[in-house]
């Protein structure tokens, strides 16, 4: 379907795809065997200036918005969603950054990720603050000219192999969430690690570890905004980084039709390929059209999104709660055609399945989303 | 350094037939894409740029159409760009195309390098590089798999041979034709993209080189194609049955009255 893109987005979805076709496809399935970070992908996205698309102008990027965030990562997630959430995270860890940093935190660490000479991480999820985030037990105190960071962040993706961390912390644990704030923490910060890399069932080729925080002294100046608005920071950029989400849903769902419908073309039972079966067929139309309406609503929503409007909370939810049930749901039926073979590591279905996974729980499980969704219909009939 | 690299423009192998009556290919609704070899040579060059400084300059002989291949070089990390085009350059063999490019690039001026694709995937003569070098008094080196060093002054090169490579040392101006070996192209990136739109590409025609016109196009051609045809399938075949075993003992059989 044509969404009649501009000269530039089309540029993007072109470089994009380029990079998906000719180095994520071909290496995707060995990532995801040995675990291995993408990092010559990423290399060659930078070069690309992929990694410039939301970075706004005066700092090296294009200045583009949650549309072209979306146009870009629906290719990769084609591809391979693992490496597509690499990307993605990285922009999850910048854009407080982007949205609250000063004119100095922006003049710093901008220029670098336009580049992808450095790399970011998003710090929120704790042992005990998932989808409750005001569980959040890490602290940082004020001593003299420096924050003091203590408390452990798990399952964070770039973890170790980001530069700049972007890391939720409670300041004023009297003012609940209104106590959190948000920090910039680099890569060799003194009592800052990451833990080891996690093994996942999905998405291996981005990393996931924990982030440890041992009396962590940073300089006073890396706090991102004023102290107690890292919460609403944070929901803004989610809000705004949710519908890139979906997008890799999006992308995913392409990417398991693209594999579904070849190998119906080809494989042959009774005689004839079993495309021709109306019990085949029909499964591939319905696959046709959850991956087009999904299409559709992210698009439309991330439109709508990055114009910052009031209910952009429940746009961003529902377009990651469709595309990325649509997902689960497409690549679940594309190793169904594939039938034995759909089930085994040569093909690559079983891996976009497994990938699949990940996009209904991580940035917000489709049960919060839902959740985020009926409270704001509350509110809007009230 | 500067650079010149050598482009054309060839009809998407995937998609290739012939003209059933004048024996040359038919480009019509056929697409195009930059030779592939040259995309190598192009890269090279760009990687030459970025790390001793200097300028790359591309350029192709063909219809007005091979701009599009010129703008895709200059995405790549081309600086500029010249489109040698004229309908008298129609119908040029190997040597009526290198004494164009002679003439082509004495017009541009003094450069340090000449990069070539190995050959072109449409006529697979890989005469162009050499000829060209030969009429403009510079030496050449065909195959080269890897530059290990190069400075305006001279550069050091491996040749690829059937069994390994020739390590050459060469003066400059110099003519080098790469193989795919050398390098991995990079993908376009979106300000190269950007750049390309709007650069303005340098047009030379018949007369803008002072070509003599019993040199260029079909009548400065010697070559004539007489005909083409698909090679013929020789040799008789027979397959194997049995077990593994029984394969490989009948295989022997074959074999044996050849050693």
């Amino acid at each position: 379907m044509d969404y009649f893109l501009s000269e530039e987005q089309q540029m993007i979805v072109d470089t994009a795809r380029q990079i998906t076709d000719e180095r994520i496809i071909p290496n995707r399935a060995e990532l995801d065997e040995k675990h291995e970070f993408p990092r010559q992908i990423l290399n060659e996205m930078a070069r690309a200036d992929l990694f410039g698309v939301p970075i706004p102008e005066e700092y090296g990027g294009f200045g583009g918005g949650c549309f072209d965030i979306a146009l870009t990562v629906e290719q990769l997630g084609r591809g391979c969603i693992g490496v597509g959430t690499a990307f993605s995270a990285n922009f999850l860890g910048v854009y407080p950054i982007i949205l609250a940093g000063s004119p100095e935190m922006k003049e710093k660490y901008l220029p670098d990720v336009a580049t992808g000479k450095k790399f970011g991480a998003f710090g929120l999820t704790e042992a005990n603050a998932g989808s409750d985030a005001s569980g959040i037990q890490t602290t940082a105190v004020l001593d003299g000219d420096e924050w003091v960071l203590n408390g452990t962040k798990q399952w964070i993706t770039n973890g170790g192999e980001a530069q700049i961390y972007t890391v939720v912390a409670i300041t004023d644990r009297s003012r609940g969430p209104r106590g959190a704030s948000l920090f910039v923490v680099e890569e060799g910060d003194p009592g800052f690690s990451c833990g080891p890399k996690e093994k996942k069932m999905g998405i291996r080729a981005s990393s996931t570890t924990e982030l440890i925080f041992k009396d962590c002294r940073i300089p006073k100046d890396r706090m991102i905004g004023r102290p107690g608005t890292g919460f609403i920071t944070v929901m803004k950029t989610l809000d705004l980084s949710r519908p890139g989400i979906a997008a890799l849903g999006v992308g995913l769902a392409q990417g398991a039709l693209d594999v579904a419908v070849k190998y119906a073309k080809q494989r042959q039972q009774f005689g004839k390929p079993i495309i021709a079966f109306q019990a085949v067929q029909h499964m591939l139309a319905d696959m046709a059209i959850g991956f087009e309406s999904a299409r559709a609503l992210v698009y439309a929503s991330a439109k709508h999104i990055q114009k910052h409007p009031k209910d952009m909370s429940k746009a961003s939810s529902i377009c990651k709660v469709y595309a990325t049930d649509v997902a689960m749901k497409v690549t679940t039926d594309a190793v169904q055609v594939l039938g034995g073979y759909g089930y085994m590591c040569e093909y690559p279905a079983e891996k976009m399945m497994r990938d699949a996974k990940i996009l209904q729980i991580y940035e917000g499980t489709n049960q919060i989303q839902r959740n985020v969704i009926g409270q704001e219909l509350n509110k809007e009939y009230s | 350094m500067k650079i010149i690299v050598c482009i054309k423009q060839v009809p998407d192998a995937k998609d290739v037939r012939l003209d059933p009556i004048t024996n040359t290919l038919a480009r019509e609704g056929v697409q195009s894409i930059m030779n592939p070899y040259d995309q190598y040579a192009l890269e090279e060059a760009v990687r030459l740029k970025e790390k001793c400084g200097g300028e790359v300059i591309v350029i192709s002989m063909g219809p007005p159409q091979a701009e599009e291949v010129l703008r895709q070089a200059i995405s790549c990390g081309a600086d500029s760009a010249v489109l040698i085009s004229d309908r008298a350059f129609a119908g040029a063999d190997t040597w009526a195309t290198a004494y164009t490019l002679e003439h082509a690039i004495n017009k541009i001026g003094s450069f340090d390098l000449i990069l070539c694709g190995k050959q072109a995937i449409d006529g697979d003569t890989a005469q162009v590089g050499p000829g060209l070098a030969t009429r403009l008094g510079i030496p050449y080196m065909t195959c080269v798999q890897r530059i290990r060093e190069a400075s305006e002054n001279g550069l050091v090169a491996e040749r690829m041979m059937d069994d390994g490579f020739d390590v050459v040392s060469v003066d400059c101006p110099v003519l080098l034709s790469v193989v795919k070996d050398i390098n991995e192209p990079r993908v376009p990136s979106i300000k190269g993209k950007m750049k390309a739109k709007k650069a303005e590409i340098v047009k030379f025609s018949a007369q803008t080189i002072e070509a003599d016109p019993a040199c260029i196009g079909l009548p400065g051609s010697p070559t004539k194609v007489v005909t083409v045809f698909p090679p013929l399938a020789r040799g008789e075949r027979s397959v194997l049955t049995g077990t593994l075993d029984e394969q490989i003992d009948q295989l022997v059989k074959k074999l044996t009255p050849y050693l």
